[in-house]
């Protein structure tokens, strides 16, 4: 049972991860852009749900309006910033985005200071349901992954079903001709990008409940992020999805066997890959 | 392409105002001084990755802390540890974890490249943050800086900010000296070539794995050399000097500098840090002097997206302009 509960975890941490890094590795392959920033955003989501849920006194409230307020900042951020950077060396993409985070974390600390903010769980959803005598799970974590998985779902269908989704795929694997073709591109980047801003907002909004809100909470997440692209391969939503898996598992496994040494195990799964397909394991060499 | 180097006269001028400099200045600058040149030979170990090699590598604080780490912990507590044993050491402990690190990495390009290298990075950190090992993430004291001793006498004494200051100053322009050969040596051109067309050099014949992690292993022990002597300075390491935050900031020394060229991470070494000293003078800035981070992070944005060849990059731009007029006026122009 234990283990049980274990593996709920791990399948709860892996799709919040996957909803992170779905839209770091549609930025990477369409816009051919490596946004550091992106951990930012999530923290960005959890402040912004711990503040519009301390302002109407509910979460129901606070996470709809954090997405949207996110959107509306990665729109922004997209137009006035990061179109310019398209074109330029990565280098330069790694510098201006290391520049964002300092610009945020600053902003967090003025706003709202430094130290770790508690985020309720909404009544309706902060029971445990028992599985022993002494063992529960919360309900809030199992909403969480219903969510996640619906999110996964629907962003699997708009991919593959939809007019928009045929045009990101078109522009992720040849840019100009998309553009040849009369796919309007830079309405289409801003879109993607401030979709992937809120994905990554959303993800910040409904973890703030479990691990509260906390300065540096966007780098941490981040670094994980870029271990699931990395074993899933750039521009792969399918890759992503069983790297998320595949990272959260490794890293409550690591927990319960060496807690001191289960962020190394992440690492180690990632180097392993790196030896056996470099470009990733949903992408063909 | 601007040359590598600088002229010798204007070198010298350079190292002759360096060595002048604790003459004038009271313990803190001299201090600040011995900081930032300590910085500059950070970034130019990470410019022989990005520059020279167009490696991106944004995790090259590992190696820089690894070496602080490992003085920090060969060091006995209550007496000085050798310099002579312990700087080849912690510069090969460094070269060590660059090497197997860059095994793995190397063979990544682009995207992936700068990812795994951080990576890497956080994934030492952990390391250090999370378990016993160097005192978790409390940190660890050098009580005791190194003894340098050479042939039974003390030339510098490294508890000293003064000689310390000439220790790094020495150490700064070996490092420079030094680069500056291997970068007219064949490694150099080849590292150049391979930044330039890497295909082409894999056609020609060259082995283009085992140079880039050459450059790799290098990179990261000169680093380890950065790292040592801030652990020797500041007599105190934590986790943080690991952090992908210090790697973020070391590149951004670089740019700021102008890369490829050995002038420019020195440049941008001293232009960072006393930015930085500026944003956080309560004197200045008031008491926003606490969150500094907030205009240094608007200013990088804005120096990526106005000055996209650094500091560097605008006064070569500048000069060029200069002859270029002197030519159009009809004057002689030296090249």
């Amino acid at each position: 049972m234990f283990y049980f509960i274990q593996l709920l975890n791990a399948v709860q941490y892996g799709l919040l991860l996957f909803l992170l890094a779905s839209g770091l590795t549609l930025i990477f392959s369409i816009m051919g852009m490596i946004n550091l920033a992106h951990g930012s955003f999530y923290m960005v989501g959890a402040y912004l749900a711990y503040w519009l849920a301390k302002l109407s006194g509910s979460l129901w409230l606070a996470v709809p309006f954090a997405v949207v307020i996110a959107f509306g900042i990665g729109l922004l951020l997209e137009t006035a910033v990061f179109r310019r950077l398209y074109k330029r060396d990565h280098l330069y993409q790694v510098l201006l985005t290391f520049g964002l985070i300092l610009v945020f974390e600053e902003l967090r600390s003025i706003l709202f200071g430094d130290e770790v903010h508690g985020v309720a769980i909404p009544a309706s959803l902060s029971y445990s349901i028992p599985l022993t005598d002494t063992l529960s799970y919360p309900v809030y974590r199992l909403f969480v992954t219903a969510v996640c998985l619906v999110i996964a779902g629907l962003l699997y269908l708009v991919i593959h079903k939809t007019r928009v989704g045929m045009m990101i795929r078109a522009g992720s694997s040849n840019r100009e001709m998309a553009a040849a073709l009369g796919v309007n591109i830079p309405l289409l980047f801003a879109l993607v990008f401030a979709f992937g801003t809120a994905l990554a907002a959303f993800a910040g909004a409904i973890a703030a409940p479990m691990s509260s809100v906390f300065p540096g909470m966007g780098h941490q997440i981040l670094i994980i992020c870029f271990v699931v692209v990395v074993i899933g391969g750039i521009g792969s939503i399918n890759g992503a999805m069983i790297a998320s898996l595949a990272i959260g598992l490794a890293d409550t496994l690591g927990k319960v066997i060496a807690a001191e040494y289960s962020s190394v195990a992440v690492y180690l799964v990632m180097a392993s890959i790196l030896l056996w397909r470099p470009q990733g394991i949903a992408n063909r060499a | 392409m601007s040359p590598i180097t600088l002229p010798r006269s204007l070198l010298i001028a350079v190292v002759l105002l360096l060595a002048l400099f604790p003459m004038l200045g009271t313990t803190f600058y001299v201090q600040l001084g011995a900081k930032i040149m300590i910085m500059a030979i950070f970034a130019l170990s990470l410019d022989l990755l990005v520059g020279h090699t167009g490696l991106v590598s944004l995790g090259h604080a590992a190696y820089f802390g690894l070496a602080a780490y490992a003085l920090a912990l060969m060091s006995p507590k209550y007496e000085a540890a050798s310099l002579w044993l312990t700087l080849p050491a912690a510069m090969t402990a460094a070269a060590l974890a660059a090497l197997v690190i860059g095994f793995l990495v190397v063979r990544t390009a682009g995207i992936y490249f700068i990812m795994v290298t951080l990576a890497f990075a956080q994934m030492l950190y952990s390391l250090f943050h999370d378990t016993a090992l160097g005192g978790g993430s409390d940190g660890i004291y050098v009580q005791v800086r190194p003894e340098l001793i050479l042939w039974g006498f003390k030339p510098l004494d490294l508890e000293n900010p003064t000689e310390f200051y000439y220790f790094v100053l020495i150490m700064l322009i070996a490092v420079y000296a030094f680069l500056n050969q291997v970068l007219h040596a064949p490694l150099g051109r080849t590292l150049a070539g391979i930044r330039a067309n890497e295909q082409r050099m894999r056609s020609i014949g060259f082995p283009v794995f085992a140079y880039k992690l050459g450059a790799f292993v290098l990179a990261g022990a000169l680093a380890g050399l950065a790292g040592y002597l801030a652990a020797c300075q500041f007599g105190f390491v934590n986790p943080d000097i690991l952090a992908w935050h210090h790697s973020g900031v070391v590149l951004m020394m670089v740019i700021l500098g102008g890369m490829g060229r050995l002038h420019g991470p020195v440049l941008g070494a001293f232009a960072y840090v006393l930015i930085q000293e500026l944003l956080s003078a309560p004197a200045l800035v008031g008491p926003y002097a606490k969150h500094w981070q907030l205009a240094m992070g608007a200013l990088i944005v804005i120096i990526v997206l106005v000055l996209p060849h650094g500091i560097g990059g605008f006064i070569d731009i500048a000069l060029r302009r200069h002859s270029y007029r002197r030519i159009r006026s009809g004057g002689a122009v030296e090249t």
